[in-house]
């Protein structure tokens, strides 16, 4: 069994120190809000998982349609990790952003678009861990599980913009497209970088999760494999 | 008729066939034995099309699995222990949509024809939810039949006849084999086998453990061979 | 009893098939037309759904405890709450024929595209989806003394079905062949089909408050949209789920 890449290993370090510099960033040096005050400063990281889960989100799909074309089974273990990754960020997201609605708001929860497309997104990863809970022939989990992801991946998009035909309180960041949305703001040159920064340095995380994830999937392959050969 | 070469079958990380060779020519009746669990529903399946090889090569009427699957659908007649017939409909009905699904032209004529060979005329227009599971089984080769094979597989269709409708499939199973149908049948009853088959074939651990002719076979006694196959 | 053993020759002329492309909509129809046959004997799925359909009606009615004026807003969404959870009915029940006694396996046998099974069974499901609608409407037009017969909430309805069974049809497909089966159809398909539920409660409520089929466009639009996308992907992906 290899031990943990070197590579990695400086990954694992420069996400923590990217993350902990992130959070300096947000908590210290970033400007008071005018309207909403510190509680503005979580908007940071809740953008930044929101944008992990995302970027998660994009993954599973189009590794759907990979191993159903390829039909490796390498692919399965890379969409697991990517739905996994995926769930954790998405429930991050929704639970910041209620922490941010309820002072900002005062409400635990808006049923704004992209906040209700979040729950409806984690909700189909779920419904994903219980489909393939559900099958023991490995080959059949990894195809149906494509292809729930596959049907989840184009049906959310879908709602999120379903949802856009009603009014939105979501708060439209970079100079208010939406004349309706409330709570606005428009962000400072500091705001901007530290918001910048908060995304790269989750960007970062994101990949460090991500092939940590992969690895431990290769490493639970490779364990079903021994206790085969054991009982054989 | 059927060639099988170095055929594996894995479930995920568990083989279950291990290198099958399979050779019948045509007009062929190969009773295929062996223990619970060498394989022989999962090797039937995959001549039926119905599941695909891991590795190796299958070969039906020259048509090769899983690529020309549909060609060599249309020239294979399968039974296996459950009926796949519907409880709701009568018999006739059921035979109407499976010949629809085979696209047969001149189906009435057909359906009373194979009804007549099955001795179940006199209840074509009883549901099938009625009939005893030895007439479901008739009825089953009756479906198996309709569109003229060339090759037919049966796995256990003896499973839970008792004596009468035992005899009755033994009649029906030599028409179909008098008429110049290959067949390959696996089965735990050695003594029927004995009586129909003109091949023995023993699959243990996977992989084809001895053949015999029924020619052979005429001085040494089946069981023995079985057992010294086994063994083997 | 005696078995026949006169026919010694392959009758190979009576069993003789058509080579055509036409196969395809053949098998089609015949598994549509098996589903309608067995359906109007048995009369199994059809009761439950309607039963389980009215049940759901009175339930919202204590539930919601609503007066005259409110029941208007709702209704669209009453209904289509209805419909979703009775359709998770028809669906499993239709699908777990096919399992139960082998006949997936008959119909995988078939020389025909797997395709051909999927239409099929989408057809007969909305068969099934839309003649239980075509009841509880009237039953809900007369208890809540509301009209729901207009042109376009039936089409609204029509099309939001077609969404409905087509992803749910693929869907039972699937949890069918899982362990945990029946239970898991309506945790994997309300999230993916909300979308529809949206758009045809909107369209729907539009429609019974007078508003014209220009207002509703974009609901409509979202509801074809939708089908098509759906229905597409579902009959490419449809052989994958069932092959082993």
């Amino acid at each position: 069994m290899k031990s943990k890449p070197l590579a990695l290993k400086i990954l694992d370090a420069v996400a923590v120190i990217l993350l902990l510099v992130a959070a300096y960033l947000a908590i210290f040096v970033a400007p008071t809000e005018r309207v909403m005050g510190d509680v503005q400063r979580v908007f940071y990281f809740h953008v930044g998982t929101a944008w992990v889960a995302l970027i998660g989100f994009v993954f599973t799909a189009c590794l759907s349609v990979i191993y159903l074309v390829t039909r490796n089974l390498k692919w399965d273990r890379i969409q697991v990790a990517a739905v996994e990754v995926s769930v954790v960020f998405f429930l991050i997201t929704i639970i910041l952003g209620s922490i941010w609605a309820r002072p900002a708001w005062n409400t635990w929860w808006t049923w704004d678009p992209r906040l209700t497309t979040a729950a409806i997104t984690e909700l189909i990863y779920i419904a994903y861990f219980m489909l393939r809970q559900g099958i023991d022939d490995p080959d059949r989990r990894a195809r149906f599980g494509a292809v729930y992801a596959l049907i989840g991946g184009l049906s959310a998009p879908i709602t999120f913009f379903a949802i856009r035909l009603f009014r939105t309180i979501h708060p439209v960041v970079i100079a208010g497209t939406n004349a309706e949305a409330e709570g606005t703001f428009s962000m400072t040159a500091d705001m901007r970088s530290a918001f910048f920064f908060a995304l790269f340095a989750f960007t970062v995380i994101f990949i460090d999760l991500f092939w940590n994830r992969i690895r431990l999937g290769e490493t639970q392959d490779i364990v079903e494999q021994l206790k085969l050969k054991v009982t054989m | 008729m059927i060639t099988v070469k170095k055929l594996v079958k894995r479930f995920g990380l568990k083989a279950v066939l291990r290198g099958v060779d399979f050779d019948v020519q045509p007009g062929e009746f190969v009773a295929l034995l062996g223990p619970n669990g060498a394989g022989k529903t999962t090797f039937l399946r995959i001549l039926a099309s119905l599941s695909r090889p891991s590795l190796g090569e299958v070969s039906i009427a020259g048509y090769k699995l899983p690529g020309e699957a549909a060609q060599v659908r249309a020239r294979l007649g399968v039974v296996s222990h459950l009926p796949l017939l519907y409880g709701d409909l009568t018999a006739e009905e059921n035979l109407r949509f499976y010949a629809r699904m085979y696209g047969i032209l001149d189906y009435e004529t057909r359906i009373t024809e194979v009804l007549d060979m099955v001795g179940l005329a006199p209840r074509r227009r009883d549901l099938v939810r009625t009939y005893s599971r030895g007439m479901q089984q008739r009825l089953a080769i009756g479906r198996a039949v309709l569109h003229d094979p060339d090759v037919m597989l049966f796995d256990e269709p003896y499973t839970g006849l008792d004596q009468d409708a035992s005899s009755m499939l033994d009649d029906v199973l030599k028409t179909v084999a008098a008429q110049g149908r290959t067949v390959v049948m696996t089965s735990h009853d050695l003594a029927r086998a004995e009586e129909l088959a003109t091949r023995f074939d023993i699959l243990s651990r996977g992989v084809i453990a001895a053949s015999a002719t029924s020619r052979q076979l005429k001085r040494s006694n089946l069981l023995t061979f079985y057992k010294q196959a086994l063994a083997g | 009893m005696t078995i026949k053993t006169s026919i010694t020759n392959r009758v190979s002329k009576t069993a003789e098939r058509s080579q055509s492309s036409g196969n395809f909509f053949r098998a089609v129809f015949a598994v549509f037309w098996k589903d309608v046959q067995a359906e109007y004997r048995s009369r199994e799925l059809f009761s439950a759904m309607l039963v389980f359909s009215l049940l759901i009606i009175i339930i919202f009615n204590f539930a919601l405890e609503l007066d005259i004026k409110t029941r208007q807003s709702v209704t669209a969404g009453v209904l289509w709450a209805t419909f979703a959870f009775a359709g998770t009915l028809g669906l499993n029940r239709s699908m777990a024929i096919e399992k139960d006694r082998g006949c997936l396996d008959g119909l995988l046998l078939a020389p025909v595209d797997r395709s051909a099974i999927y239409f099929g069974k989408v057809l007969s499901n909305l068969a099934f989806m839309l003649i239980v609608e075509a009841i509880v409407l009237p039953i809900y037009s007369v208890l809540y003394n509301v009209n729901l017969f207009q042109s376009g909430l039936l089409f609204v309805i029509l099309l939001g079905s077609i969404g409905y069974t087509a992803v749910g049809t693929l869907l039972a497909t699937m949890s069918i062949q899982t362990r945990t089966r029946d239970i898991l159809l309506p945790i994997l398909l309300f999230p993916v089909v909300i979308p529809v539920l949206l758009a045809a409660v909107k369209a729907s409520g539009g429609f019974l408050e007078g508003e014209s089929f220009s207002d509703l466009s974009s609901s409509i639009n979202l509801l074809i949209g939708y089908d098509i996308i759906f229905i597409a992907t579902s009959f490419m992906v449809f052989d994958s789920i069932v092959e082993e």
